[in-house]
C-alpha cells in the first residue's frame, strides 16, 4: 500500500556512529587481525570487530591488558596480517613502550585513539581532544609517526581505510585520532561515504636469494617485509640494528638507521598530507581546527560568511607529520588566527611556531566535557 | 629449494656464544639446537622470541626467524605470531625478570593454551643490569637490591601456569643432560608448554651467595619445587579453538547494513534540537533512535547522543536528538527547542536545563512530575489514561510531539520502529491503542 506522504527517488542514508564506521572500513580494507583491551569509548569497536571479523576469516581477540593488545597486533603484523587495535587515552599510555618498538621495528600498525577526557582516568563518557601532542611524541626516543584526524563519521571511514595504505607503505604506526563524539553519537550519513572500499592487497618482497629485512639505499627507502613463515628468514628486533636485523652499536649504523625512521615520513610528507581548505580572499580571521571541533569551525564559517564577514577556515586531517606548507600557505594575508581545542591549546603550539611575528593566534579551550559552540568559535575570532 | 633451510639450526657467523665463563645459558642453547636437529623443522616455520636480558642475546645464534621485543612481553608476540599463523613453531627465550614484569601474559597464555613454547633461563636475579632480585629469587638471597637479605617468597613459575591450563609444564637445571628430550616433547606439543630451567649466573649470583650446583639443587628441595615433567594435560589448542569456533561463522555477511531512503515529507525547514529525559532501563536511547530514524526516513538529518551515569541500568538515561534538513555539524544542543521529560532521575538531571528554557520551547512533561519552574510552555503528559507499560512510555510521548508539532508523518515513525526496535510489533501496537494524553 503506498503511502500519499511518500516521494520518489529518495536519497538512501544510514544513521551509524563513528565506531561502526571504523570497523566497517577496517573489514573492507582488508584488516584481519584485531586486538583491543575494553575502555570506553573504544570498546564498541572492539565489540563490532569481534562480532565481524571471523566472519571473513580474520581473527578478533579481546587481550588481557592495553599491552597486550598491541603486543599481539605486533606479532601478527610480523607473519603478515593486516592489524588494527583500538584504545582510549589511558590504554595509549600503556601501548606507548610497543608504540616504539613498532617505530624501532618498521611495523604497519592502525592505532584508533578514542580520546576521552583526561588526565588518568578522567571522564569515561566525555569528549576531549588531550591526546594530540600525546600520541606525537609518546613513546621514548621521539620518532615520527602518522596521525589522521577525521572530523565526521564519514571521515572515520574513509581515512581508516586510507590509514592501512599508510601502515603499509612506509611501515609505521598510523594512529586514527578521533574523540568519544564521533565514535559514540549517531549521525546520518549518505550511504555511498561509507560503501566497500577497494583494499589494496599486500605488498612483501618476491623470492630473493638473501634477504635483508633492513636493507635501504636511500634513507627514505622502505624496505619491503616478508613475512615471518613465508619464503625468507626475518630477523626484527627492538634494539638498535643492522640492515640484518643485529644488534649493533656501530654509530655509523645505528646513525643511518635512526635517521631512515625519521626520513622516510619527513621526505614523503606531501604524500601523507590531507588538510581541507576552504580560504577566502581578503578574510582577516583564519580558523585552524582538527576533528570534532572542525564541524562546530564549519557552522562558524557558515554563520559568519552569511552574516557578510570575510573569514578563512583549514581543517587539519594529517596532525602528523606538521603540514607546514600549507599552514604557512592559509595564514598569508589573516591578521588573526583562531586555534579552538577541546584541551589547554596543544595543537596551538605548532600554529605559534609557524605563525609571523605580527600574527595574532589565539586558542579558543574547553576541558569540561563540553563540546566547542560555532559561536564560542567566533567570539574567539571577535567575530559576532 | 626449502630443503636447503632445513638441518643446521646454528649460525656459524655468530657463534662462539658471548655469556660469562659458567653460565648456563650456552648450556639450554646447545640443548634447543640439539632439540630443532631432531625435530628438522623447516626454519623459516621457526620463530624464537626472544625477551629482554641476558637470554635476549640468544636469538642471534640461530638461523631461523628472530623477534627480540620488549621486557616480559615476549609472550605477547609470540602470541601474536601464532594466532596469525598457527602453523608457526614459535619459541619464547625469556629470563626470571621476563616472568616477574611479564607475568600477566603468563598466566593468560596458560589459560588459552596458546600453542608457544617458553624456555625460562631462570637464574635466580637479573644478570644483564648487575645483579637485582627477582620473583624467582629464593628468600633470604643476597642480590644489589637485597644486600641484607630477600624478604619475598619466590615465584613457582610451573604451578603458576600449571594451575591456570599450561597443557605441557616441567622443571629442569641446567645439569640435566636429557634437556634436549624434555625440549622436543615441549616443543611437538600442540598446546602451550613451559620448562623453567634452573641455572647458575656466575657474574652476580654465584659470588654473592656462594651458590654451587649443590646449592641450587638444595634450594629446589628445601623449597619443594620437583624437576622433570610436572603437567601434562589435554585441552585444544586456542589458535586453532578459534578458527574452529568461527568456521560455522564463515561465509555469514559482515554488517548488515541499514539504509534509510527518504521516503516520507518533513515540515522541518530549520534546525531543532529535542532532549528526551528518563531513567535508566525505560527504552529512552532506544525511542531516540527510532525518532531520530523516523526524520532521515522523512528527508532529514538526524544526530543522536546518549548520556548515561557509568552504570547503565540504574540512574538517568538522556539522549540528545537533532533535526535539520541540512546536514547537522554542531551536534551539541546548548538549548533545546523541545523536552520530553519522562522520570524522576532525568528530570533531576536536565532540571537546570528546563529552567533556562525560553518561552518559545516546549516541555512535554509526565503530570506525576509536576510542577516544574520554566519560562517554556508545558505540556503535560498523563500516562496512566493509556494504561501502558513504563517501557512503552517514551514511544508514546514521542508519538504524542508528532502529533503536536507533525515535524513528519507517524507512519514514518511507525515504519522506523518495525526497521530493528526490539518488539516493534508491541510498541506499534502500545502507539496505537493510546488515545490522547495530552492533559489541556
Amino acid at each position: 500500500m503506498k503511502d500519499h506522504n511518500q516521494i520518489n527517488n529518495p536519497p538512501v542514508r544510514e544513521f551509524i556512529n563513528g565506531a561502526e564506521a571504523i570497523a566497517r572500513a577496517a573489514v573492507d580494507s582488508g584488516c584481519n587481525f584485531f586486538s583491543g583491551y575494553p575502555i570506553t569509548p573504544a570498546t564498541q569497536i572492539l565489540i563490532h570487530m569481534a562480532a565481524e571479523l571471523p566472519k571473513g576469516g580474520g581473527i578478533a581477540i579481546q587481550a588481557e591488558d592495553e599491552i597486550s593488545a598491541i603486543g599481539y597486533c605486533i606479532g601478527a603484523a610480523m607473519a603478515g596480517a593486516r592489524v588494527m587495535t583500538a584504545t582510549s587515552g589511558p590504554g595509549i599510555s600503556l601501548y606507548s613502550e610497543n608504540i616504539g618498538l613498532a617505530i624501532m621495528g618498521e611495523v604497519p600498525l592502525v592505532i584508533i585513539d578514542c580520546q576521552r577526557m583526561g588526565p588518568a582516568t578522567g571522564g569515561a563518557t566525555t569528549v576531549a581532544q588531550g591526546d594530540i601532542q600525546f600520541i606525537r611524541w609518546g613513546t621514548s626516543g621521539g620518532y615520527p609517526i602518522i596521525a589522521l584526524s577525521p572530523t565526521s563519521v564519514a571521515d572515520s571511514y574513509s581515512l581508516t581505510c586510507h590509514a592501512f595504505d599508510l601502515a603499509e607503505r612506509f611501515r609505521v604506526p598510523v594512529f586514527i585520532v578521533t574523540d568519544k563524539e564521533t565514535v559514540t553519537t549517531r549521525v546520518t550519513v549518505n550511504c555511498e561515504l561509507i560503501s566497500e572500499y577497494d583494499a589494496r592487497s599486500k605488498k612483501t618482497i618476491p623470492e630473493v636469494d638473501e634477504f635483508i629485512p633492513y636493507h635501504f639505499d636511500d634513507l627514505a627507502d622502505i624496505p619491503l617485509m616478508s613475512p615471518m613463515g613465508g619464503a625468507h628468514i626475518v630477523r626484527f628486533t627492538t634494539s638498535s640494528h643492522d640492515e640484518r636485523g643485529y644488534l649493533s652499536k656501530d654509530p655509523s649504523i645505528v646513525g643511518r638507521m635512526n635517521q631512515h625512521l625519521s626520513e622516510k615520513i619527513v621526505k614523503y610528507i606531501e604524500q601523507i598530507t590531507l588538510v581541507d581548505e576552504d580560504l577566502q580572499a581578503g578574510a582577516d580571521t583564519l580558523f585552524i581546527s582538527y576533528g570534532i571541533t572542525s564541524q562546530s569551525v564549519k557552522e562558524a564559517v557558515r554563520g559568519a560568511r552569511e552574516n557578510g564577514h570575510k573569514v578563512s577556515a583549514l581543517t587539519i586531517i594529517s596532525l602528523w607529520p606538521v603540514p607546514e606548507e600549507q599552514i604557512l600557505n592559509a595564514m598569508e594575508g589573516v591578521k588573526r588566527v583562531v586555534v579552538p581545542e577541546l584541551n589547554l591549546g596543544q595543537y596551538c603550539l605548532e600554529i605559534e611556531r609557524l605563525a609571523r611575528d605580527e600574527l595574532e593566534v589565539v586558542g579558543v579551550h574547553r576541558v569540561d566535557g563540553e563540546l566547542i559552540s560555532p559561536k564560542e568559535i567566533l567570539q574567539g575570532g571577535t567575530i559576532r | 629449494m626449502r630443503d636447503k633451510h632445513i638441518g643446521q639450526y646454528f649460525n656459524p657467523d655468530t657463534l662462539p656464544f658471548h655469556f660469562c665463563p659458567g653460565c648456563g645459558h650456552g648450556v639450554i642453547l646447545n640443548h634447543l639446537n640439539s632439540a630443532l636437529e631432531e625435530l628438522q623443522f623447516d626454519p623459516r616455520n621457526v620463530v624464537i622470541v626472544s625477551d629482554i636480558g641476558c637470554s635476549g642475546l640468544a636469538d642471534k645464534y640461530f638461523t631461523t626467524n628472530a623477534l627480540h621485543g620488549l621486557h616480559g612481553r615476549s609472550v605477547t608476540y609470540a602470541t601474536g605470531l601464532k594466532l596469525a599463523n598457527p602453523e608457526l613453531n614459535v619459541i619464547v627465550l625469556m629470563g626470571d625478570g621476563g616472568c616477574g614484569i611479564g607475568g600477566n601474559h603468563l598466566i593468560s597464555a596458560a589459560r588459552r593454551n596458546i600453542g608457544v613454547t617458553v624456555l625460562v633461563f631462570n637464574n635466580l636475579n637479573f644478570g644483564m643490569t648487575g645483579g637485582q632480585f627477582s620473583v624467582t629469587t629464593p628468600e633470604g638471597a643476597v642480590t644489589s637490591t637485597t644486600i641484607n637479605g630477600n624478604l619475598e617468597h619466590p615465584m613457582d613459575i610451573c604451578d603458576t601456569v600449571s594451575v591456570n591450563g599450561a597443557s605441557f609444564v616441567a622443571r629442569s637445571t641446567t645439569f640435566n643432560e636429557s634437556l634436549t628430550k624434555l625440549m622436543v616433547e615441549a616443543i611437538i606439543n600442540q598446546g602451550f608448554s613451559l620448562i623453567d630451567i634452573w641455572e647458575l649466573c656466575t657474574a652476580y649470583y654465584v659470588p654473592n651467595n656462594k651458590f654451587s650446583k649443590q646449592k641450587l639443587e638444595d634450594t629446589l628441595s628445601s623449597l619443594n619445587f620437583p624437576l622433570g615433567v610436572l603437567r601434562r594435560r589435554e585441552r585444544s589448542e586456542f589458535s586453532l579453538a578459534i578458527r574452529h569456533q568461527a568456521s560455522d561463522q564463515k561465509s555469514q555477511v559482515q554488517f548488515k547494513v541499514k539504509p534509510l531512503g527518504s521516503v516520507y515529507k518533513s515540515t522541518v525547514s530549520e534546525k531543532l534540537s529535542f532532549i528526551i529525559a528518563g531513567d535508566a532501563g525505560m527504552r529512552i536511547g532506544t525511542a531516540a533512535s527510532a525518532f531520530s530514524r523516523g526524520a532521515i526516513l522523512s528527508g532529514l538529518w538526524a544526530t543522536q547522543r546518549n548520556d548515561v551515569p557509568v552504570t547503565v541500568r540504574a540512574g538517568y538515561s538522556i539522549s540528545e536528538v537533532v533535526l535539520s534538513p541540512e546536514e547537522v555539524l554542531f551536534t551539541g544542543i546548548s538549548s533545546p527547542d523541545f523536552m520530553i521529560v519522562l522520570f524522576p532521575a532525568g528530570l533531576e538531571k536536565v532540571k537546570p536545563k528546563i529552567s533556562a528554557l525560553s518561552d518559545k520551547d516546549h516541555v512535554l512533561i509526565n503530570i506525576e512530575l509536576l510542577p516544574v519552574e520554566t519560562r517554556a510552555k508545558i505540556i503535560p503528559l498523563d500516562f496512566r489514561i493509556s494504561g501502558m507499560k513504563r517501557e512503552y512510555w517514551s514511544f508514546l510521548a514521542i508519538a504524542e510531539l508528532l502529533n503536536y508539532q507533525e515535524f513528519y508523518p507517524l507512519s514514518a515513525l511507525k515504519a522506523a520502529i518495525n526497521m530493528g526496535t526490539p518488539f516493534a510489533e508491541r510498541v506499534i501496537q502500545a502507539i496505537e491503542d493510546t488515545e490522547k494524553i495530552v492533559v489541556d
